[in-house]
């Protein structure tokens, strides 16, 4: 019989008291690392938004997972680009994670190299979770977000997607089917106006500058579709260009409220939601404010569509944020474990049921639970999915973008007051030309 | 008091004559602390606009070297020639009527009334306000059909305006809210020389049977004439650079109907990133002012000499 030795017994001791360790350890390597920056800190600028607003509010949960602190800062849309081009200019800025608007500054920072290549960091499997599933991002989205070069220098973050807003209450007053064309939009629009309660068929952006992006969503339902051609020339002066500049113009001077020359987004919202309006387009993120029986007279009224489509295509303008990391950061790891947490697949489907916006990812869409409780209705949500698939980037990829919208923008403005479409596209053309010319060249 | 100063400047800066000694070389050092905020602050700043204007520079892009050429294409941009004139426009608009109310409610709160200091401080309460916060405020009250303004002209019978939703309005809507901010300055200001004149030629010219026009026009304002030129200094320096209502309420439009000097500037830096061209708009617009500042000051010696 052969017993167990004294030996024996006191390494099976030594095993069965050292086994706890070795499963920890075990465990340690397969499961990622959160907290292997604890105890450093990052600065983090976003623009204020209810996404950002939404990271403000659980910043103590990355903080917590992590040990990370976070400085973060929440500026304004506009102020915030501004800041973070100038920061980026000084070649110290201030921030380890900015977010970034795609359809505003994406070649301006690609161009200067200004952002971290986030490749690297995605192959890295030490630094980045295993569940951030990359491959869950719409192809559509990291496209949009990938430079000329090939370089994926910011994470894709949210859409947003220009859709037909209407007051279902003021259309079904008047029996009035929800428009399929901009053409019977424009028809619907007249039947719907009644000026004796003040009540007007449509509300639009007039002002100068924010007013480019109506116009586009207009050309894109053109068999042109762009702005720019396949060799980087400006064509807003065709005869798609200023069919759409017609459909602007008749729009805005015919069926919009008067004054509307200096409407902006913040004009038109509230004009809609005091129940003057009978439709809207615009961007998706205004479903919150106009759901909140707090402030909107049309809360539980407001219907959604995607745009009405045009003669020669059907396509929805498309905008667009990501997060970077500046390649100036010293931080970089701690700054892409907090884009892996702000944009991971629990906080994006929170952006989606909560309303703040629409996340990046594909995953939340499919979540029909969540998007079952969630107060938006149906049609929300079925827009926005609809939207996606004829999604067009409503803006050229070009470095003056902000100065292609003031000098289109301006002759926009001026058709409004009366001006002719093809003289002005034709003069506000010439004028851009030499800019975007220069501007190509440097690039 | 030569004792104590023949301790401080010691025995042989002491035993020369009080004017020869030699104040300047040892207090020298006093003035190193403000001469350095005033280089960094001022000197640097405009040194650094003035060469960066020499330039072809967008932020992202190379500099490259252009010497005059910004200024030269500056004196050829239309629209920078009509952000001058506009800014002028502004300016005169937004200067006078001021002056012209603040005098008349000077004189009216000069004169004795029931409840007068309560008057005075709700009147000067505009002043109080944080610009964009008054921008906002009047942005919301401008709004053509759900604005409170629009509705109290139909009260009254009268038709809506467009305020600032109209080129043709814009700038003398923006004017009276500068006029409805920054009147109670001017009055103000007058106020305090009414405060100060003496009455002797009141009394004088009522003796000789002067009528309250006449006193006004040939005493009354001739006295409060260095008083009147410090708040058109005052009123003028701020009309000029007036930005932030402008910016909140139209951003410059619509179109470019109400695009002032410092809103052409802003855009051509902040929104363009055009930073050459926007230093050389910074030179001019200096130069401008410096010459109406210039103007003001030599009026303002010439009325102290009278």
């Amino acid at each position: 019989m052969n017993g167990i030795t004294r030996r024996e017994a006191l390494r099976a001791g030594a095993a069965a008291l050292a086994a706890p360790a070795l499963v920890e350890r075990a465990n340690a390597q397969s499961a990622f690392d959160w907290r292997r920056f604890r105890g450093e800190r990052i600065e983090v600028t976003v623009q204020l938004s209810p996404r950002g607003q939404f990271l403000q509010q659980n910043n103590k949960e990355f903080e917590d997972l992590t040990g990370i602190r976070v400085g973060l800062e929440v500026v304004p849309e506009q102020q915030h680009r501004q800041k973070i081009i100038v920061e980026y200019a000084s070649g110290r800025p201030s921030f380890d994670v900015t977010e970034i608007s795609l359809h505003v500054n994406k070649r301006q920072v690609g161009k200067a190299r200004w952002n971290t290549d986030i490749k690297a960091l995605l192959d890295d499997p030490a630094l980045t979770a295993p569940d951030f599933d990359f491959a869950d991002y719409g192809e559509g989205m990291v496209t949009y977000a990938t430079q000329a070069d090939g370089r994926l220098d910011s994470c894709p973050a949210g859409a947003d997607y220009f859709i037909l807003y209407y007051n279902k209450e003021l259309f079904a007053a008047k029996n009035v089917e929800v428009p399929k064309t901009w053409d019977e939009m424009y028809e619907a629009a007249k039947r719907l106006a009644d000026p004796s309660k003040q009540v007007y068929g449509h509300v639009g952006r007039g002002l100068k500058n924010a007013n480019v992006v109506l116009w586009s969503s207009y050309l894109l339902g053109t068999s042109q579709r762009d702005m720019i051609d396949a060799n980087r020339q400006l064509i807003t002066d065709t005869p798609d260009a200023v069919w759409a500049g017609e459909t602007y113009k008749k729009f805005l001077r015919d069926v919009s409220p008067p004054g509307s020359i200096g409407f902006n987004w913040n004009e038109c919202q509230t004009t809609f939601m005091q129940g003057r309006a009978a439709m809207w387009v615009d961007g998706i993120g205004f479903a919150a404010p106009l759901e909140d029986a707090r402030r909107s007279r049309v809360a539980g009224k407001v219907g959604y569509a995607v745009v009405p489509r045009g003669p020669g295509s059907h396509h929805c303008a498309l905008f667009g944020a990501g997060y970077a990391i500046p390649e100036a950061s010293r931080r970089k790891g701690p700054a892409w474990f907090y884009i892996q947490w702000a944009l991971g697949k629990a906080n994006q489907l929170k952006w989606l049921t909560s309303g703040a916006g629409v996340p990046a990812r594909s995953s939340p869409f499919r979540n029909e639970e969540a998007i079952g409780q969630s107060h938006f209705p149906r049609d929300f949500f079925q827009t926005l999915e609809a939207s996606a698939r004829i999604a067009r980037a409503g803006l050229p990829e070009i470095v003056p973008v902000t100065q292609f919208r003031d000098v289109i923008g301006t002759a926009l403005t001026n058709t409004i007051s009366g001006a002719d479409v093809a003289a002005e596209l034709k003069r506000a053309t010439a004028e851009f030309r030499p800019i975007l010319e220069q501007s190509e060249r440097e690039t | 008091m030569p004792r104590d100063i023949a301790i401080l400047d010691g025995p042989a800066e002491a035993a020369l004559p009080r004017g020869r000694r030699n104040y300047a070389r040892r207090y020298a050092w006093f003035v190193v602390p403000a001469a350095v905020v005033v280089v960094a602050v001022i000197l640097f700043p405009w040194l650094f606009t003035l060469y960066v204007s020499a330039f072809d520079w967008h932020l992202g892009s190379e500099r490259r070297w252009v010497g005059l050429e910004n200024y030269v294409r500056l004196f050829t941009d239309a629209r920078f020639g009509w952000a001058v004139l506009r800014t002028l426009l502004y300016t005169v608009l937004a200067v006078v009527a001021p002056m012209v109310l603040g005098l008349a409610a000077a004189l009216c709160f000069h004169r004795r009334f029931p409840l007068r200091g309560l008057a005075r401080t709700v009147f000067i309460l505009p002043m109080m306000a944080t610009p964009v916060a008054v921008a906002l405020v009047w942005t919301m009250m401008f709004h053509p059909q759900l604005g409170v303004l629009n509705w109290l002209l139909t009260q009254v019978g009268l038709p809506p305006s467009m305020w600032v939703y109209s080129a043709e309005t814009v700038i003398p809507t923006l004017v009276m809210v500068e006029v409805w901010h920054w009147t109670p300055l001017v009055m103000l200001l007058i106020l305090g020389g009414l405060a100060s004149l003496p009455t002797d030629p009141y009394e004088a010219a009522k003796i000789d049977g002067a009528s309250p026009w006449q006193a006004f026009r040939h005493i009354t304002l001739p006295l409060l004439a260095p008083f009147i030129v410090v708040a058109l200094i005052i009123r003028t320096i701020d009309a000029l650079k007036a930005f932030d209502t402008i910016y909140v309420i139209t951003q410059g439009g619509p179109g470019q109907a109400s695009e002032t000097i410092n809103i052409f500037l802003y855009l051509q830096a902040f929104a363009f990133y055009n930073v050459g061209y926007a230093s050389a708009v910074v030179v001019v617009f200096f130069a401008i002012i410096m010459v109406l500042a210039a103007l003001l000051l030599w009026t303002r010696q010439r009325v102290k000499v009278t």
